[in-house]
């Protein structure tokens, strides 16, 4: 086992297959509570981690967790104010990206390959990485098993949720920390650009399959594995980037899927 | 001891104060009603006794781990989670499939719970809603604006059917509405609410204490009660206030 995990293509699978797992169930949240622009804020930040980890000399993966979850902090913190929260989202997102990148160009050895985290690197993943991805993706399932009732409950109502006893506000707090987390383990594999896409494209596309939550995000899941796994041949075969290929692979599925649901519907 | 008792309490909006000066309570088993036009602040106040809002001034008190049953103004599912009713009325808690059969079967929905929510009508979601409210045997059930959206007949048929669930559980009703004419003909107490209490009482003391003209039960069975109101009055019944103010309500006068 040690020994196949020195095969860079074993390393590349299992880390797309880490990180289809943490975005399958939380990408649902993600559709579900219409967060797709609050994942892109939080994944654009990112960059901004990247630089500051590298100047602080700590890991990255660290360095982007942090960086991620003040911007989601930020942004829960700041909606509901008088600016929308559309155009907030639209600043903070690419306001946050934008000064990522001066951030990257700014840093005294310059070496930094930008182009690795905005659309991932998946083939250079070490075993620690995999330890980090596959860490991570524990704990985002284990989180959501944890609160999965009483997530789903304060999406349909907040007022409900709070007549039942629970705590919307704390755990709006959870969904931020986690997708703080996803970004932080799967920036390597699709990178920063993508991260969202991995999180809708699965979750949208089971949509269109399952008839309850708990269906939706076991398909989500399974459609993110395939994914993963099919996107990562298609680059070896065709010498295309990984992560724009996991994606391109994950839309594939999705459009079938809406063709076989007109289908049905005929 | 009552279920819920609030003091004197203040909730802003920002920089306004929604519902200021409120001091009410709930005993075990009692009809209240809140009545009031739009933005006055009833369902305002509705949501901070269930304990979903803040109040900026002022106290409530919950009887320890209170039971409340509660429905909603309007539920909006998203029409990107799949949800069935009988997957709804588990949540947040597993009831299993026995008790949500019971539920939809006491408020006569019992065909829907493989139903899609986002397919039900108004009417069906107002009673897949109040099924789930009863689900944890509720000590207290809290409705705002439960027949918005329902012709008469169909508001005078749920309104006897909370009256139905009151007697059968035995648990206290805080309803919410805003046609101001039209109040449960079984309500034990009636609450005119406009950002502070204007006054409350009986709809019979309200009636014959002030000079507000009542008319029950007109072609609905007498589960409706018309409870006409005065715009410029100067009352001095139950808790009458003193100044002058006017109602820019939408009752059918």
């Amino acid at each position: 086992m040690i020994d196949l995990l020195n095969d860079f293509m074993v390393r590349a699978i299992l880390a797309a297959v880490g990180t289809a797992l943490a975005c399958g169930a939380l990408g649902c949240f993600v559709v579900w509570r219409r967060m797709a622009y609050f994942g892109d804020a939080t994944a654009h930040a990112a960059i901004l981690g990247v630089a500051l980890a590298l100047l602080f000399s700590v890991s990255i993966p660290l360095g982007v967790l942090i960086v991620a979850l003040a911007m989601g902090l930020l942004v829960g913190a700041l909606s509901g104010s008088t600016t929308t929260p559309d155009s907030l989202l639209g600043v903070l997102s690419h306001g946050a990206l934008a000064i990522g990148l001066v951030a990257v160009s700014l840093m005294p050895s310059a070496r930094l390959d930008l182009e690795s985290y905005l659309f991932g690197d998946i083939l250079v993943v070490s075993k620690m990485d995999l330890l980090v991805i596959w860490g991570g993706a524990a704990t985002v399932c284990g989180v959501l098993a944890w609160r999965w009732q009483a997530l789903l409950a304060e999406i349909l109502s907040n007022d409900l949720a709070y007549a039942s006893g629970l705590n919307p506000r704390r755990d709006r707090m959870l969904l931020t920390l986690l997708i703080a987390a996803v970004v932080a383990v799967s920036i390597k594999v699709v990178g920063a650009l993508l991260i969202t896409a991995m999180l809708i494209i699965p979750a949208a596309a089971a949509r269109l399959i399952a008839r309850g939550p708990e269906g939706m995000a076991i398909w989500a899941t399974l459609i993110g594995v395939v994914a993963a796994v099919g996107g990562l041949y298609g680059a070896r075969e065709f010498g295309t980037p990984a992560g724009p290929s996991i994606i391109c692979f994950a839309t594939a599925i999705f459009c079938a899927a809406s063709a076989v649901g007109q289908l049905r519907k005929v | 001891m009552p279920l819920i008792d609030a003091q004197n309490i203040e909730i802003r909006h920002g920089a306004t104060r929604a519902v200021f000066g409120v001091s009410l309570s709930i005993e075990a088993g009692e009809i209240v009603t809140i009545v009031g036009p739009n933005g006055s602040g009833k369902s305002t106040l509705l949501r901070a006794l269930i304990g979903a809002i803040p109040t900026s001034s002022g106290t409530i008190k919950r009887a320890p781990n209170l039971r409340v049953g509660y429905v909603p103004q309007k539920l909006h599912v998203d029409p990107t989670l799949p949800m069935t009713v009988r997957r709804f009325l588990n949540l947040p808690r597993h009831v299993g499939a026995k008790a949500v059969r019971v539920a939809l079967t006491r408020t006569g929905v019992q065909e829907l719970d493989k139903k899609q929510i986002s397919a039900l009508s108004g009417g069906q979601l107002q009673r897949v809603l109040l099924a789930r409210a009863i689900l944890n045997d509720p000590q207290v059930l809290v409705l705002d604006e439960a027949t918005q959206g329902l012709d008469q007949p169909g508001s005078a048929d749920f309104y006897r059917l909370i009256e139905a669930l009151r007697d059968e559980i035995g648990c206290a009703v805080l309803m919410v509405s805003h046609e101001l004419h039209v109040v449960m003909s079984a309500t034990d107490r009636v609450i005119c609410l406009n950002g502070h209490i204007c006054c409350e009482g009986t709809p019979a003391v309200v009636t014959a204490t002030e000079a507000y003209r009542e008319l029950f039960g007109t072609g609905t069975g007498g589960a409706l009660a018309l409870y006409r109101h005065d715009h410029d009055h100067a009352h001095s019944g139950d808790q009458a206030c003193t100044h002058d103010h006017h109602h820019e309500h939408e009752a059918a006068e």
